[in-house]
């Protein structure tokens, strides 16, 4: 039931045999061993498992696999390079927008796509964008205003 | 396991009065962890190495979930050895590297473990200085030290780094006196907020948590699981599953697991293992809980009285009957349990989210027949504890089956799972009967807690005639009691017991405000003589802009306070409740605080924060459905915790004592939610929610009551 899939991730050019059905986070945490990437819920709700697929954020815990084939997937990973933090990832360690850290990749992941799309977001359209993700440390107003410095709007409510 | 367990808890209490051994060594760490194993036991409580490169290990029995304690341990030790933040590693949670801890639970870290390790440092400071002494042939006084160097004052030229000191050096001290710990005034790094040592490992998806953690010809496993508590199971057949290529079945002492080294694999096993279960007996529901707990209630513990209940009958110009009640509420950390474990010959090590590393090692090792010696727990980073992960069993189930299969294994409970094997919040039912005399002044407060503990229970207010009873006593101290009475088990939550009580008390003390046609705060303030309570009280309305108005007054603002932890909290709040829905938005927080000496302002006002937007879950909309054992709420498609949209503006606000002792930060703060926003809700409507969580449906029914009244 394996069949050969090819696929982009974080720049480099992977084919794997694979389960078609299988889910693209078990395929990025288990052969892939990019651990980033989190199971939170299994189900899509809760956001952790968030990844860009063509630059858009989908939920790698329900996603074929299959459906990645000649795509391109960025994980957290993906996202410094050489040490460089990204801008979202400075945001969120300067301004503490994170406790336990097991949601922050999703956090940033799906920062990543609405600010790919919408450069600049109001408050609203960042808490609309998160909505999905979840935080149980309470971290949600740091969030906001570290996607919010990264955008460098510097948002208000 | 009693033995070894009973010395390493003396020598903690040891540690904590101030006789602690400072171990300052050269070499790799590693070669001082296989030492100690089997070293004589003053080498369990190090809790410093300083390397011949000059970095400073910390070790901590602590673990980080999130609470930020990695980073104020950090401020502590390097503030009281005199280096620089960046020298510090921390190494938590690991058994074998690590003093004994009992776990991270309580909010005890900065206030409990914080003056040992700070005392430890204090002490390797003055050893070093000592090594500096002889070293530069300059007596003490006239050295200085300033980030790991140590001068001779008056020539700063004649100098000698601690790196230099620690070379080739192996000292052992056992210190006798107290340490001389450092002043506020002193404080460098203390007192100061650098950014979260973790935070650039959990920003680039670096930090490893339990499930992360890889080795070779691992194992993952999948477990069978009872459709309700209280099932047994009847029926089992394994041979689909057995067929498959590579799946490994396991049936052994009520665990049956399929495991496969390819996760997938295992997964398709688990659903072509079939097994029937026994029907479950009758039990309560989420609704009839209430009835049961107080019917199924023994005995009331007093633990607090003052006057005579009948004195306060006979004063009272006007009585105030309530009956308030909460839910169970699950911890729900994003991270599930999970575990790897790896038995050999020579011994058991088991990577696991847990709070508890060193109970969790002793209870590994009983389930296995091992000493503790030969069991190591490792803990990564949580992802969220809240106090669920006192429990593991997830990590039993990792180690039973690594030692049955002789290879690594994997076990991660998915969303279903943590969701059944929760210990809940316990649903809690709190009976109140308190008085008012002619001239607004309390007189009578009889209060009973069924379900769950004392904490919380016992308030400051002044109040001649008094008795403070609780079902459960101490809190989850009685663990058969508290099983006889809740359908599955229930543990420790964010503030165990606090949240229940604390919304009742203060959901009274409004109620009987309004009645005295009193604002709230000055009502509270009347009855309350402790001056650092009134403080934060004060200090959070005038912060807020709150301006004194009889309730209802139409605004929606609700003032709740505690005392939690040994802290103090007051929470003022702003709510708007849209009528035809019952839905209850709460807009803005702040939040006072006096937690006495503060490490770190930032992670301090962090924990209100996230506390209080915590706290809207289990006022709000969080309670565990169940029916007949089975758990309904597995998914967060049915149960709702904060989200974007819900979570308040929050205004931390620190009433600091520098000179005073530290105190509890991580949970004071969320016991307030409750009232605050009932409170508010109230000062909105006029209607008074006695039932946690305040769903739209029961602030619809409430309303449409008080409408009736009017």
């Amino acid at each position: 039931m394996a069949q050969k899939l090819a696929f982009r991730v974080n720049g480099r050019s992977v084919s794997l045999d694979l389960d078609p059905e299988r889910t693209l986070l078990g395929v990025l945490r288990g052969p892939l061993a990019l651990t980033g990437t989190k199971y939170g819920c299994g189900e899509g709700i809760c956001g952790a498992c968030t990844v860009l697929l063509d630059g858009r954020a989908v939920r790698s815990c329900v996603m074929p696999v299959a459906e990645v084939a000649g795509k391109e997937v960025v994980t957290i990973e993906g996202f410094s390079s050489e040490g460089r933090l990204h801008p979202l990832q400075q945001a969120f360690a300067e301004r503490g927008a994170l406790q336990c850290g097991y949601c922050t990749s999703g956090m940033i992941l799906t920062s990543e796509a609405l600010l790919r799309a919408t450069a600049h977001p109001s408050r609203q359209e960042i808490r609309q964008a998160l909505e999905h993700n979840l935080c149980r440390c309470g971290a949600h107003q740091r969030i906001l205003d570290a996607v919010a410095d990264a955008s460098g709007a510097g948002a208000q409510s | 396991m009693n033995a070894l367990t009973k010395v390493s808890r003396r020598q903690f209490i040891g540690i904590a009065s101030g006789g602690i051994a400072v171990l300052i060594g050269s070499g790799a760490l590693c070669a001082v962890g296989q030492e100690r194993r089997f070293a004589y036991p003053t080498d369990v409580n190090a809790y410093l190495l300083i390397g011949d490169d000059g970095r400073v290990t910390v070790l901590t029995g602590k673990i980080e979930m999130g609470q930020g304690v990695m980073t104020s341990l950090a401020q502590m030790a390097a503030e009281e050895l005199d280096v620089d933040l960046a020298a510090i590693n921390m190494v938590m949670g690991d058994t074998d590297r690590c003093p004994w801890d009992m776990g991270t639970f309580g909010s005890l870290t900065t206030r409990m473990f914080g003056p040992a390790l700070r005392a430890a440092a204090a002490e390797a400071r003055a050893i070093l200085v000592n090594l500096a002494a002889v070293r530069l042939g300059v007596p003490k006084a006239r050295l200085t030290v300033r980030s790991a160097v140590v001068s001779v004052t008056s020539e700063p030229a004649r100098r000698v780094t601690y790196a230099e000191l620690a070379r080739g050096k192996r000292l052992r001290k056992v210190v006798d006196a107290r340490a001389v710990l450092r002043s506020a005034a002193q404080f460098r790094i203390m007192g100061h907020s650098p950014q979260r040592l973790d935070g650039r490992e959990k920003v680039t998806g670096e930090a490893r948590y339990a499930a992360d953690i890889r080795l070779p010809g691992m194992l993952y496993a999948r477990i069978l699981r009872p459709p309700a508590h209280g099932s047994t199971l009847l029926r089992l057949d394994t041979s689909a599953a057995e067929a498959m290529p590579g799946v490994i079945v396991i049936r052994k002492d009520g665990l049956v697991a399929v495991l496969h080294e390819d996760e997938r694999a295992a997964d398709l096993a688990r659903s072509k293992v079939s097994a029937g279960w026994s029907r479950v007996p009758q039990q309560p529901d989420t609704e009839s809980i209430f009835g049961h707990l107080v019917s199924g209630t023994k005995t009331l513990h007093q633990v607090a009285a003052r006057g005579a209940l009948s004195a306060g009958r006979s004063r009272a110009a006007r009585i105030f009957q309530m009956e308030y009640r909460k839910g169970y509420v699950a911890h729900a950390p994003i991270e599930p349990h999970a575990a790897l474990a790896q038995v050999t010959d020579a011994g058991a090590t088991v990577w696991a989210s847990t709070q508890t590393p060193f109970p969790t090692r002793d209870r590994i090792a009983k389930t296995l027949g091992l000493q503790p010696q030969h069991v190591r727990v490792i803990t990564p980073f949580l992802g969220g504890g809240f106090g669920g992960k006192s429990a593991d069993g997830q990590a039993l189930e990792a180690a039973r089956l690594a030692a049955i299969c002789g290879r690594p294994v994997q076990v991660a409970w998915d969303r279903s799972e943590e969701f059944f094997y929760d210990r809940f919040d316990p649903a809690a039912v709190v009976k109140l009967v308190s008085g008012l005399d002619s001239g607004g002044r309390i007189v009578l407060w009889d209060y009973s807690v069924y379900g769950t503990g004392e904490r919380g229970a016992i308030h400051l207010y002044d109040v001649p005639n008094l008795a403070i009873r609780t079902g459960i006593a101490p809190s989850y101290g009685d663990a058969a009691q508290s099983a006889s009475l809740h359908p599955f088990e229930v543990g420790p939550w964010r503030a165990p017991g606090a949240n229940m009580n604390v919304f009742a008390i203060e959901s009274q003390m409004d109620l009987m405000a309004a009645a005295a046609g009193v604002d709230p705060v000055t009502f509270r303030l009347r009855h309350l003589k402790d001056a650092r309570m009134r403080q934060v009280l004060q200090t959070a309305v005038a912060s807020f802009g709150w301006r004194p108005a009889v309730g209802p007054s139409g605004r929606g603002i609700g003032v709740a306070c505690s005392t939690d932890a040994g802290s103090y909290v007051a929470s003022v709040g702003e709510v708007s409740v849209e009528r035809s829905s019952g839905r209850v938005s709460v807009s803005r927080v702040v939040c006072a605080e006096d937690l006495g000496l503060v490490v770190n302002p930032d992670g301090a006002r962090m924990q209100i924060e996230g506390a209080t937007t915590m706290g809207i879950g289990y006022t709000l909309t969080e309670e565990v459905k169940f029916r007949g054992g089975e758990i309904l709420d597995r998914s967060f498609a049915s149960y709702h915790i904060p989200r974007f949209s819900v979570a308040p503006k929050v205004e931390a606000v620190l009433v600091s004592h520098q000179n005073l002792p530290a105190q509890g930060g991580g949970e004071p703060p969320i016991t307030t939610v409750g009232a605050m926003v009932a409170n508010a809700v109230f000062d909105a409507t006029g209607a008074r929610l006695p039932r946690l969580p305040m769903t739209a449906e029961r602030v619809t029914e409430a309303l449409a009551k008080a409408s009736a009244r009017t």
